[in-house]
């Protein structure tokens, strides 16, 4: 259901973006307009949410101890699972922004008769997620040559190594094969494994397609129809400069592209992609476990009425002399 | 155990397969052995909390404040505005479904509401739907619903069987946490009267007597001086176990369990057999009588209420440092709450070890370290001599609980003190141990018995792995640190692997009876089991 609704969308969006690409008096519309709010809505967004996270204040210091404490001096600590400092930290959400740490202990567990419970590798997820999240990243930079000119000797560097293997003309990228791969492992893992699908809501779907959607009409772009790139270079680097022009002869399918991504970013900040950010933040992984050895201050922390020991001693009195423990002032 | 508890192999019977129906509509049923009684009135009105009443889940009618939305929408409105892993868990979820078979609860039930993915859906949808302009918008389409009485009651039936265990946390690629989700859940419920006696009747008698269990002053020292006797008929040596004693170095403080249940009361034994013979000038509190502390499975200002007379007892009685016993949620409140909420304790020391002189500089600001910390840095110095025969009938495994393990990081000490008092030592599987380690199934209040069959089903995951090391090497006792354990360990293994199967045992029980006192003569363990034969060898020295 929530599948049909997703793909729909963006399907819409597509045609839209196509449509708009066709026609020559909404080409101003789709070259520059659709990008220019698509971005304008991400930095709005994105800051908004951010800010409203940093802002919100972390009371406790919670982090989600994973591995053994800095206590005594001949038990050795797990400076990066449990880190006690801020450099432990900062190596913490390292591995957790640049490799998926936690997602690596994935595991499956099963139930085997007649009562046993039998724990799996089950590393896919943890590969695939890596595999889109950085075939996405390469893309991003590759990408930066449309915008940058000159283009940086590291952008060119990216593309020649993404390139590498040489195969086809134009050359193949190999993150143009593991994005689509990925891409397509995540939907089908959500819609295979029953208990994914149960939790799928419209929003994870409508991801997936969307990603799917840039990522296809990219290939198809560069690959099939060959596209012109020195035009789509000269409509980037006129946005990029805020002097937009949209030169004649670029192909529909680009407008389409460019709308997709630009209804990509826009919707980022409202909705759950907003974890790239939000991973940074999490107060289980970006706290150091140094809870007893510095005092963590809680800025709303506010008095509440507590039992004293003064009305405990009152109410007992008696029993506690007749039990023979002292009083407070003997 | 009810006559209506199913039996293990047919318990076991669990189907994974998510219904038709979609999870946002409620399709909820009360069923005997899975949920929790209401709390009784007078314990609501004792503490001041909103809404007595009689009342029970299983009614139709809550008897809900007629304003019961609005309550729950601005209590929600105001966590959102003050706790950053409340509003962030509740933005970022890409629901990925890592921790779906994390959770002991899914596992044993196959109840998807229990995936705790979906557990923070059931909150989520309510805060899309009135806190997110998309929800308000597209409602069920953005992932929103309707806060109705149904859904009220969905949260109620589910934020109660989460044992705030934070194993799913361990998993996640963001590290949500279940825990804090249900705990701000449990919170909500309790603004409008919804909780549940297991949890607030320990709370009230904590809050008026100083412990869970209620026990009063002189029930107390009864206590103590009972289990005084006890060792001395044990052992031969008569110990100092004083209570309310100003001017003694240390505070001790232990969960109450300690003092009123088995097999808690033999680690009991074991204290006050090792800080007798290392000497400790300690004292307990008749007031500070609690170690535990409920509040954490109520709200954070109830813990703040209970937590606050460890810190004003440790001042009254002018102790330098405050040293703790085996438990898990207390130390959770201990190690990630207590200084926060009720420090500075700028009127204690940085406890230092009078028998070996270790500063213990990993506590050096809330300054209250655990008994395992002390004992295994006792071990490293040779400063206790050890004789592990005396363990031989056990063979031993560790199972950490939840709170150390994943909120502390205290998973080596206690097996540094089991690997010199003990001589038959064997891990559970990786996958079940340490910061993976498996809760018991009864944590965080639901401990009881009206909820047996969601208990069993909890503890599942755990029976299997002590399975795996009984049938593989022989394990005859499971050791741990947590007084909620010790008390519901043994009916769950009971239940899976037969009566007698597995003894429960406090890793300071085995340290007393490995403990060669001075002027000791003792023919059995605390137990009072005999003990093995007379060793011939020397007594090992650690």
């Amino acid at each position: 259901m929530y599948l049909i609704h997703a793909l729909a969308a963006v399907l819409l969006l597509a045609a839209a973006g196509y449509l708009g690409g066709s026609i020559d008096g909404l080409r101003v519309v789709t070259g520059v307009a659709v990008p220019y709010l698509g971005i304008l809505a991400f930095l709005v967004g994105l800051g908004w949410r951010v800010a409203r996270w940093a802002l919100s204040p972390v009371p406790f210091r919670i982090p989600t101890t994973c591995g053994q404490q800095r206590s005594l001096p001949f038990l050795k600590p797990n400076r990066l699972d449990n880190p006690s400092t801020t450099l432990g930290v900062v190596g913490r959400v390292a591995l957790e922004v640049l490799l998926f740490r936690s997602l690596f202990r994935n595991t499956q567990a099963e139930v085997s008769p007649p009562a046993r419970l039998i724990h799996s590798e089950a590393k896919l997820l943890w590969l695939a997620a890596l595999a889109f999240h950085w075939s996405f990243l390469v893309i991003f930079v590759r990408h930066l040559r449309f915008f940058l000119e000159p283009v940086p000797a590291c952008v060119m560097a990216l593309h020649q190594l993404d390139g590498f293997f040489q195969i086809g003309a134009p050359v193949l990228y190999l993150t143009d094969v593991t994005i689509v791969a990925a891409l397509i492992y995540l939907l089908g893992r959500r819609l295979a494994d029953a208990r994914v699908r149960y939790i799928s809501l419209f929003t994870d779907y409508f991801a997936l397609f969307l990603l799917l959607g840039i990522a296809l009409s990219g290939v198809w772009m560069r690959y099939f129809t060959k596209v012109t790139i020195p035009e789509i270079k000269q409509l980037a680097l006129g946005l990029v400069t805020l002097s937009p022009t949209v030169p004649a002869g670029l192909a529909p399918l680009f407008f389409m592209h460019l709308t997709l991504v630009s209804a990509l970013v826009a919707w980022f900040p409202f909705s759950k992609l907003c974890h790239m950010a939000g991973v940074f933040l999490s107060p289980t992984r970006n706290l150091a476990n140094n809870n007893r050895a510095k005092r963590h201050i809680n800025p709303w922390n506010y008095p509440v009425k507590v039992h004293t020991y003064q009305e405990w001693e009152e109410e007992f009195h008696d029993k506690i002399v007749a039990a023979g423990l002292p009083l407070d002032k003997e | 155990m009810s006559d209506q508890t199913p039996k293990p192999e047919e318990l076991i019977q669990i189907s994974y397969r998510p219904p038709e129906r979609d999870w946002m509509d409620p399709a909820l049923e009360f069923r005997k052995g899975n949920f929790c009684y209401s709390a009784a009135p007078r314990h609501l009105e004792y503490l001041g909390l909103p809404n007595p009443r009689h009342w029970q889940p299983f009614e139709e009618d809550w008897k809900l404040p007629p304003n019961w939305r609005e309550i729950i929408l601005d209590g929600l409105r105001d966590r959102l505005r003050k706790f950053r892993s409340f509003r962030l868990f509740m933005d970022i979820c890409v629901r990925c479904g890592a921790c779906a078979d994390k959770c002991h609860f899914y596992i044993g039930s196959g109840d998807p509401k229990n995936m705790p993915v979906l557990r923070a859906e059931l909150i989520r949808s309510v805060y899309r739907r009135y806190f997110t302009l998309a929800g308000r918008l597209f409602g069920r389409l953005a992932g929103a619903r309707e806060l109705t009485e149904q859904v009220l009651k969905e949260w109620f039936y589910y934020f109660f069987q989460c044992t705030e265990c934070r194993r799913c946390s361990v998993f996640c690629p963001y590290g949500i946490d279940t825990a804090e989700v249900t705990m701000i859940a449990r919170e909500l419920l309790n603004l409008v009267g919804c909780n549940i006696n297991w949890v607030l009747e320990p709370v009230a008698n904590c809050y008026r007597t100083g412990n869970h269990l209620g026990v009063q002053p002189h029930g107390f020292k009864d206590s103590i001086d009972f289990a005084v006797d006890d060792l001395e008929q044990i052992t031969g040596v008569r110990v100092e176990a004083p209570i309310n004693r100003k001017g003694a170095e240390v505070l001790f403080v232990v969960p109450s369990a300690d003092y009123f249940a088995s097999p808690h009361y033999y680690t009991l034994l074991g204290y006050l057999a090792l800080l007798h013979e290392v000497g400790l000038d300690y004292t307990f509190s008749a007031f500070a009588s609690e170690g535990g502390n409920f509040g954490l499975f109520t709200s954070h200002e109830m813990m703040k209420r209970l937590n606050a007379k460890i810190y004003a007892e440790a001042k009254r009685l002018k102790v330098k440092w405050i040293l703790g016993g085996e438990c898990g949620h207390m130390w959770r409140v201990m190690h990630q709450y207590m200084d926060t909420m009720n420090g500075p304790a700028d009127f204690l020391e940085v406890p230092v070890s009078p028998v070996t002189g270790t500063r213990f500089e990993h506590a050096r600001s809330t300054r209250m370290i655990h008994i395992s910390e002390f004992t295994s840095d006792l071990i490293r110095h040779g400063k206790l001599r050890l004789d592990a025969s005396r363990n031989d009938r056990w063979r031993v495994t560790y199972h950490d609980s939840c709170n150390p393990a994943r909120a502390m990081g205290l998973l080596e000490e206690p097996r540094y003190i089991l690997r010199h008092v003990v001589n038959h030592f064997y891990e559970m599987p990786e996958n079940t141990i340490r910061e993976q380690t498996f809760c018991c199934g009864s944590g965080s209040g639901l401990g009881t018995d009206e909820n047996f069959e969601a208990r069993m089903r909890g503890g599942f995951p755990r029976a299997s792995a002590v399975r795996w090391v009984k049938e593989k090497y022989g394990v005859n006792l499971v050791t741990c640190m947590c007084a909620i354990d010790k008390a519901t360990l043994p009916p769950l293994f009971e239940y899976w692997l037969g009566p007698g199967a597995v003894e429960v045992a406090g890793v300071h029980e085995l340290v007393g009876n490995a403990l060669v006192m001075k002027g000791e003569q003792r023919s059995t363990d605390l137990r009072g089991e005999p003990l093995p034969a007379p060793a011939q060898q020397e007594a090992s020295h650690a």
